[in-house]
């Protein structure tokens, strides 16, 4: 690996910016991905930032288990993110409908339409619980720009395409 | 050209000392606003991580005239900013030129302007309302912030930077100092003026659909606004040092208004685009034409 991707890479790690994307989420998940920010927790140390732009993020932190009409707001915020990014699924919810499975107004869980890397259960998970699972996100990540070819020669993927090509179990 | 312009250009107040200095003012504006918010904030190269980091990311294929605009913007935007700070009268004797003055006014207020146009040729509705409202405000502040640089420039009867400085500070020109630093908040879109670029409003404003490499720019031209503006006001109010201790003054002064900046920041709510706007037409609009009107009273009397 040469000096210049070795830095980039560094500072990847330091660096992660989230989008918040709430998939019919009870606001319980929410409010905890919020804390993270308060002085308590405080995550800017760890150099994350919560965006408001999905294009200015490195991961996708989902809650909710996916109701049937948010379903291609996640698929284009997605394709929406630049790589190299990662999904975080924030809740049980995202994992496994939780206590809406089996309710015709849900199309979950969320590893149906995103290739998630991440989970973090809980009913809303703690804050702590969070940060270390962007934490593990911050790693994959890495790792996946890592095994990827450099930004500058990697731009084939046309704007807006499927998802299908991102490793969609 | 001399070396003493090479220097002043590549080394201080130019290149070498403005992007390092972008990104130092960067991270003392986050990290104040954490302590005062009794968080610990980022560490100090957090600036330069993102930065870097950015430059890593892939940005989505945008063809044609609109992806070459969008890609224009924030260089010319970083550039200007650039130039802005490499004019800065700091080192004595480091030459300048008349009608210099003028120059910078005009690059200080295009980084702004380029803002306005990339929201726009991003097509994105959050875009354009941010770039709306960067117009709105830009206009309110421009008018005081130009009357009263303009005023300062009248009272010495000169455009030059380098005599503006070495004369001797008038009360006027604490005057038309108060109407600019009045002017930095929105310039700099800091709470209460951060109505551009209000995240909660308006997702990421004008930068909503800017990613990667082009983001990068557009966080280092912010950078390198927060040195130029601070810089002008530094090189205005410092003491008229024809010794090396004026760089000394030059950083220490444009540090404290990063300072008492970032804790108006932490310690106030966003005004509404309205409110802002019309602060700067009455309260700092007032003290910019005071000190035009007595400039050009007391030029007239003499």
């Amino acid at each position: 690996m040469n000096p210049w991707s070795r830095l980039v890479g560094g500072c990847r790690r330091r660096s992660p910016w989230l989008f918040h994307l709430n998939a019919g989420s009870c606001n319980g998940c929410d409010i905890e991905l919020v804390a993270c920010l308060t002085p308590r927790y405080d995550v800017e140390q760890l150099g994350i930032r919560l965006e408001a732009s999905p294009r200015h993020a490195d991961i996708l932190c989902v809650s909710g288990p996916v109701t049937r009409n948010t379903v291609e707001a996640i698929r284009t915020v997605h394709a929406q993110v630049c790589a190299p990014k990662a999904v975080v699924a924030i809740g049980s919810c995202p994992a496994s409908t939780n206590v809406f499975t089996g309710s015709p107004t849900i199309d979950g869980p969320l590893s149906r339409h995103l290739p998630v890397d991440v989970f973090v259960p809980g009913c809303p998970p703690r804050p702590d619980a969070i940060i270390e699972g962007v934490a593990r996100a911050v790693q994959i990540l890495a790792e996946r720009a890592e095994a990827r070819p450099s930004a500058v020669d990697a731009g084939a993927r046309p704007e807006g395409a499927p998802v299908e090509d991102e490793g969609r179990p | 050209m001399t070396s003493a312009h090479l220097l002043r250009l590549l080394v201080f107040p130019g290149l070498l000392y403005a992007v390092p200095a972008a990104w130092v003012f960067l991270w003392i504006e986050r990290k104040a606003v954490a302590r005062m918010q009794r968080r610990i904030g980022p560490p100090f190269p957090q600036p330069f991580y993102d930065f870097m980091k950015l430059l890593g990311k892939e940005s989505p294929p945008r063809p044609g005239l609109e992806g070459g605009l969008m890609r224009a913007w924030p260089v010319l935007a970083a550039a200007s900013a650039a130039g802005a700070v490499a004019l800065l009268p700091v080192l004595p004797g480091a030459g300048g030129f008349a009608g210099d003055l003028v120059l910078l006014l005009t690059l200080l207020e295009l980084p702004s302007l380029f803002l306005v146009a990339a929201g726009f040729s991003s097509r994105s509705p959050f875009g354009q309302i941010g770039s709306a409202r960067e117009a709105a405000l830009g206009l309110a502040t421009s008018a005081v912030f130009v009357t009263a640089v303009l005023g300062i420039g009248a009272a010495q009867h000169t455009f030059e930077l380098e005599a503006l400085v070495r004369a001797p500070a008038s009360p006027l020109r604490w005057l038309a100092i108060a109407a600019i630093v009045l002017c930095l908040p929105a310039k700099l879109h800091v709470t209460p003026f951060s109505v551009a670029n209000a995240e909660q409003e308006l997702y990421a404003g004008a930068l909503t659909e800017y990613a990667g490499p082009e983001l990068a720019l557009w966080e280092l031209a912010h950078g390198l606004e927060w040195v130029a503006l601070t810089g002008l006001v530094a090189a205005l109010a410092a003491p008229p040092l024809a010794t090396w201790a004026a760089p000394v003054w030059f950083v220490g002064i444009s540090v404290a208004v990063v300072l008492s900046l970032s804790v108006l920041a932490a310690a106030t709510a966003r005004l509404t685009v309205e409110q802002a706007v019309r602060f700067y037409w009455r309260a700092a609009a007032l003290l910019a034409v005071l000190a035009v009107s007595a400039s050009w009273l007391l030029g007239a009397g003499s």
